[in-house]
Formats: structure tokens, sequence, C-alpha cells
């Protein structure tokens, strides 16, 4: 194993993304590349040492690394390997790998900002203690001289710990200054600052209270709040670039009649670009060769695959259904309609930025309540006793004992043990105020297709068509790969079905399979093409010779755990909507079979957002539920927003909540999860202020000292923490 | 009392001791992957050093 162990050549995973490092990395032939491959099934140690093992052994290899936590494995190897043999590899010894794309990855692959909290936190947490230490003796009774050389070496700890570990409220108080606002930070930072420059005073007149302790406690719990709330967004958001990072963004362009694998960014207009059965269309474009039919539900909603032929325009995330297609790109990137549909989320996007988190309306009574207080206590002791330094150690007392520890810990330890349980469920918390959003939501919006429903269609009438037909069509069926075949194909033989002996089949892309059955001319197929009367429903047409067609309907599959999360939803009294840019006649059927009392179909992307739009205006919480491109503006708009992991790109990043399994089940258990989290903060806000109401009587009295400050603070802030555990 | 003189550095140089320690082991990315590392030491294949 170790003599696979090279140094680590691509150091920086950022340079290898820039495309200037990837050409470089192409003309040095010795430069090795990284691939980086998701890998789900991973659990043991066992499978560590398998899939390093084969992947070390494939040639080109430089070394493998599996990361357990990620379930990512990352590969050094030469420019020739291709992720796909590595897929192959993996695929061979059992394990289902997909691959990343490096360049969204390595965003977030050194997590520096968490990485400086911790050292802070680390740091804050280790002089806090020795302070602590030598605050205790001087609690139980050490005087004179070694109480001040104790307090002097308080100070020398002191003092650096706080400029190292106190700079991100330093930063933030700051800030907030700068535009004349008040945020939590600034009486933190006058705390904490005040704390220090009347111990230090008080140290060299050889006084009896010093407060060091308790200005590294309150740094200490504070920044332990600041790193919670970190991990939990640095969690989230590594997850949802790993959702972005399965999308590798290549084509295949047509250079010279020869086809090459290039970058999308790399596209330009005019560009040939093949497009394979499976693909999505990575550019708006124009079909130049090739026929097959397109989805194009993740845009439209539409659930009935399109017919594409030479000639007609096809939009950017569009998926190639059956044939091999060329396309000419007339628009590409920031030009394409999946990216101007950006512009409508931006127009959307209010109902997050009008959200006030429950920590900042806290702050916004809180910061003004301690200053005034503060202040008060020290302009009522100098008008009592003139002197400024008694007045001076009471202000800060003052400020110390309200200093909200308890609140910067209060929303952080509960939102982390809320996010953490619903992660578990398969449920990815994006944005920071989403589950406090997500509590007070009283309707909740569904889209149709691919959001209630699986996107694979299922057969309806098996139990109506003739065994005969059924024969023949399965045999036309198993030879394509469109998904009303393959559908047909798998129910009927799970039905028990055998294919008829049916001869020279063949794929028309875009229009069906024919074949030779009994010297008579067989068809499955779209309607038109076998001469069937159109009807409302998703059908393929069977056609015998001359005979009328036989039409197979299908449905589409509910996703699993829809009509439970459906049902939960309105037993806990929420309204449910459902509003698709399906047909009037799919949207009814879907809605009569959850039980769903009010729809809208037919709906265009500006009408669903409109709609949702007018619910807020009505005074609604909407929850809007959906994947699709036409969806995106409604996310936005909505109050709070879930988009399922298959969700394209853009709805994905306009949604505060990801569901990462298919299973839609979660969302109605996540509303009361949501609910008792925010329970929980009210409760911790209570605690906290109850510590205030008994210990700023005692601070403004003149009566606190730092035993006391540091009992409360401590014991605010403990309780605060496991009131968070409690969670359920 | 002259204990102090003695005990009140050392409390100070093992605690920075173990800061230190911490530190490196950020500085070397040893919380990237817990769950792991935690498995990796069951596998029964040795090395001379950990990976990179």
């Amino acid at each position: 194993m170790t003599a696979t162990m090279r140094p680590n050549i691509s150091a920086c995973p950022a340079c290898n993304a820039a495309p200037a490092a990837e050409a470089l990395a192409e003309r040095e032939a010795q430069k090795d590349v990284r691939i980086a491959l998701s890998v789900p099934a991973v659990h043991c140690a066992a499978c560590i040492v398998a899939i390093e093992r084969a992947l070390a052994d494939h040639p080109g290899v430089t070394s493998a690394r599996v990361n357990l936590t990620l379930k990512r494995a990352t590969i050094e190897a030469e420019p020739d390997v291709m992720p796909e043999d590595l897929i192959g590899v993996l695929d061979r010894i059992g394990y289902e790998a997909h691959e990343l794309d490096v360049g969204t990855l390595s965003a977030t692959q050194t997590d520096k900002a968490g990485r400086e909290l911790l050292m802070r936190l680390a740091v804050a947490g280790f002089a806090s203690m020795n302070v602590m230490l030598l605050s205790v003796s001087v609690w139980s009774g050490a005087a004179d001289a070694t109480r001040d050389m104790f307090h002097w070496i308080s100070a020398a700890i002191t003092l650096p710990t706080i400029a190292f570990s106190g700079q991100p409220f330093f930063r933030n108080a700051w800030a907030a200054l700068k535009n004349a606002r008040l945020n939590m930070d600034v009486p933190i930072t006058l705390a904490i600052v005040l704390a220090v420059v009347t111990s230090l005073w008080e140290t060299s007149l050889s006084g009896e209270h010093a407060y060091f302790d308790a200005a590294l406690a309150l740094t200490f719990f504070l920044l332990a709040g600041r790193y919670l709330d970190h991990r939990t967004r640095a969690i989230a958001r590594s997850a949802a670039e790993e959702l972005a990072a399965l999308e590798v963004p290549r084509a295949f362009r047509i250079e010279d009649g020869e086809e090459r694998q290039v970058p999308v960014a790399e596209l330009t207009v005019g560009d040939l670009i093949l497009v394979r059965p499976g693909g999505r269309m990575p550019v708006d474009g124009e079909i130049v060769a090739g026929t097959s039919e397109i989805d194009r539900s993740l845009l439209t909603g539409e659930t009935i695959p399109v017919y594409g032929g030479p000639g007609q325009a096809v939009s950017a995330g569009e998926v190639n259904l059956t044939g091999p297609l060329t396309v000419r790109a007339t628009a590409v990137g920031e030009e394409t309609s999946l990216h101007r549909m950006a512009d409508l989320v931006a127009i959307a996007e209010s109902g997050r930025s009008r959200y006030t988190s429950l920590a900042d309306s806290a702050a916004k009574l809180y910061a003004p309540g301690v200053h005034i207080l503060s202040a008060l206590s020290f302009v009522g002791w100098y008008l009592f006793t003139f002197d400024v330094r008694t007045a001076l150690n009471i202000a800060a007392a003052v400020l110390i004992i309200t200093c909200p520890c308890a609140l910067g810990l209060a929303v952080p330890a509960v939102t982390t043990a809320a996010s953490g349980r619903l992660f578990r469920k398969g449920m990815l918390i994006k944005h920071s105020t989403a589950l406090e959003r997500l509590a007070q939501v009283d309707t909740v919006v569904f889209d149709k297709t691919g959001t209630l429903t699986a996107g694979a269609p299922e057969v309806m009438n098996l139990g109506q068509v003739s065994t005969r037909d059924i024969g023949i069509a399965l045999a036309l069926a198993e030879s394509s790969s469109h998904p009303l075949a393959m559908s047909l194909t798998s129910a009927a033989r799970a039905a028990g079905f055998s294919p008829e002996d049916v001869s020279q089949i063949t794929e028309v892309p875009g229009y069906g399979t024919r074949g030779v059955w009994n010297g008579r001319e067989v068809f499955l197929g779209r309607a038109s093409w076998v001469d069937a009367p159109r009807i409302s429903r998703t059908a393929a047409w069977l056609r015998v010779g001359d005979e009328a067609p036989q039409a197979f309907e299908f449905t589409d599959r509910l996703r699993d755990g829809a009509e439970e999360a459906v049902a939960a939803l309105k037993a806990a009294g929420k309204d449910v909507y459902l509003m698709s840019g399906d047909t009037t006649a799919a949207v009814e059927e879907m809605a009569g079979r959850l039980g769903i009392p009010h729809w809208l179909a037919e709906a265009l992307p500006a009408d669903k957002a409109a709609r949702v739009q007018a619910m807020a205006k009505e005074g609604r919480h909407v929850l809007m539920v959906g994947d699709g491109l036409n969806d995106t503006a409604a996310l936005a708009a909505a109050h709070v927003s879930i988009s399922p992991a298959s969700a394209l790109d853009a709805a994905r990043v306009a949604s505060d909540i990801v569901l990462l399994g298919g299973d839609l089940e979660p969302i109605g258990s996540a509303l009361g999860t949501a609910g008792s989290a925010i329970r929980r903060i009210r409760e911790n806000f209570r605690i906290a202020t109850l510590y205030n109401i008994i210990a700023v009587p005692l601070a403004v009295a003149g009566l606190a000292t730092p035993l006391i400050a540091a009992l409360a603070m401590s014991a605010s802030s403990i309780t605060v923490s496991l009131n968070a555990l409690r969670l359920r | 009392m002259n204990i102090l003189v003695f005990l009140i550095p050392i409390s100070l140089i093992l605690g920075g001791v173990g800061l230190l320690f911490f530190v490196y082991t950020v500085r070397t990315n040893q919380y990237d992957d817990p769950e792991g590392d935690a498995r990796r030491i069951l596998s029964g294949e040795y090395d001379d050093k950990p990976k990179q």
C-alpha cells in the first residue's frame, strides 16, 4: 500500500478545477488529476479496504482514499484514467458509485471558517480553565499579595486570549455600529471590553473583584454557540454541494465529425452537440439530426414526453429519452432559458428576506435594554457615591450578568439538535431560519410531476387487455428503452405474461416500435403513428395489422410516502393545494387520488408564483414543495420551500430544505419537529430571562461578586443546552 | 506558598502543551473523517505512517 503513496502533487484542489490548470495538466502528462466518486453504500472497515485496494490496483491510479463520513472516494490518477473506468471497477466489487464534479466540491473542501472558529474556541477554553483555577483560589480566600499575583497572572492570560478569540464578536459589532445598527454582538463586545478594563483597573489598585474569568467564560460559551451554528450550516452546505456535484457539467461536442467530451462551460453558440438517450440538454438549441422523444417535465410539469425531430427547438434542462440527437446551440450558459428563469426567482425572492429570525428579534429587544440598564446603574451609583470606580464596577457587573450567554446558545443548540434529527430522516436544512419558518406553515402547496409522483409511469389497464395483445406488446416493448415501454415490460412480466413470437423488431425513435407477428405488421407507439384517437391520458397504442388499436393507459406512479405525507398534513390541519403545469385531467385525477381539495392545472411558472404570493398576501404562511424549473419562482416566493434531491439544480438552490431520499413522508413529521424546536427556543429564552430577573437586581444593587456572575452564567448556559437536548 | 512558583508555571505549561497538540490535530485535517478513522483501526493493513 505504501508503494502507491506518492506525495500529493495537486495539493490545492481549486487549482485542479481552474481551466488554466487543467490545460496545464494536459500538457504535462506527469501531472495527476483528482477524481471524486460518491459511494453511498460504503459503511465498514472492510468496505474501505476493499474499495481502496481495488482502486489502487487499477492502472494509472496513484492513490485512493475513502472518506467514510462523507461516503466519498478521492482518487489521484494519471490524466488518461477516466472516471467511468473507476466506476466500473467499483461496480465489479459490488459498490455503486457516481462521479462528483471536483470543481463544485472544492469550494468547501477545506472549511476555513469552521477551523478558525474551532481554534478560537479551543484557545478560549484553555484560557478560561486556567483563569478559573486561579479565580477559585481567590474566591476561597487568597488575599493580599497572593490575590494580586493571581489577578496579574489572570490578566496576562486573558488579554491575549480575548484579543484572539473575541475577534468574531468585535468584527460583527464594528460592522453593525458602522451601519448605525445594534446587534447581539454590540453588548457582547461592550461587556467583554468593559470587564477586562475594569478588572485591570481593579487589579492595579489591589482591588478585591476582578472579572477576568467571566470575560473568558463569556467568550467561550458564545464561541461554542457560534461553532454549533456554523457546523450545522457547514454540514448542510457540503451535502447540498455534493448533490450539485453529482451533475457533472460535461457535453459531447462534434468536431470535424468526431465527438469530443468537453466541459459545458466551453460550449459556444453554433456548436454541434450530441445528446445521448438519457442525457440532459446542456444548451438551448435546435435539433439538426435524429428523432427522439423529449421529457420536458422538469421545465413545464408535463408528464407526457413530446416528439423531437429536426428543426425543433429544445431548451437546456430537457431530457432526451429514446434516440441520439444532434443539437445546434443557439444559446449557452447565462443566456439559456434555464438561467433566465433565475431572474424570475430574484423578483419573487422576498418571503425569506422579510423574515426576522427569533434570535434577531430577541437581540432587538435585548441590546438596547441592557445598555440602558447598565448606563442607568452607572449614573445612579455615580450620583450616589461620586466615585467613578464604584460606578464603573457596577456597570460592568450589570453588563456581564446580563450578557447573552444563554441567549447566544438558545437558538444554535436547538437548531443543531433539530437539524441533526431531520438530517437522519433524510431532510437537509439549507437555510438558517428555515426551521423557524417551517414551524409557522399553515398552507402546503405541492407540485405534481416529479414531486408527488416519482416521474415513472405505471400501466393502469393491463387487466382489460387480451392476453394475445399483451404478449405482442411485451415482445415489442422489451426492445425499447422508452420509459412507457420499460414500465409496460416490467408490469407485464410481473403479472406473469410471456412475449409472443414477434420478428423483425425495429424501433423508430420518436414514434414507437414495429415488428412482424404471424405475418402481420404490428406497431406499439404514439397515437398519431398507429392512427388511434387522442385520449387525455398518457397511453401507448398497439395495432395488430388492420385491427382497431388497443390502448395501454399509464398513470404516474406516486412517490413513496406521498399519501402518508398528504394525510399527515391534512390531519395536522394544514390546507393542502396541488399546482401543476400538467393537463386538467391528469391533475384532477391526482388530486382525487390523494384527497387534495384544492388544485390548479395548466399553471405557467408565473401563475404558480403569483398564486403563492397572493396566498402570502392573505396572511398565509405557504410551504411550497416542488422540483422543476417551473416551480423555482414559486419556491422562492413561498414562506419556506422544499425540493426533492432529484430536482433541477436551480430548484434546489431556490429551496430552503432538500429531501435526500425518494420518500416524501418526512415532510409531515418535519413540521412537528420544527414546531417543537421553536417551543424549545422560546423556553430557552424564558430560562435566560429568568436568570437575568434573579441576577440583575443583585448586580444593580452592587451585591454581585465575580463568583455570582460565574455561577449565573454557567448555570444558565448549561440549562439552556440541556433543554435543547430534550427535543423530540 | 513558595510552591506556587513551581505549580502555576507547571499547570500553565501542561495546559499549553495540550492546546498545541489540539492545534496540530486541527492543522493536519484529523477531524475530516472521524467515522472512517474510527473504523480503519479494525483493518488488517498496516503501514508505517498514517496516510495523508
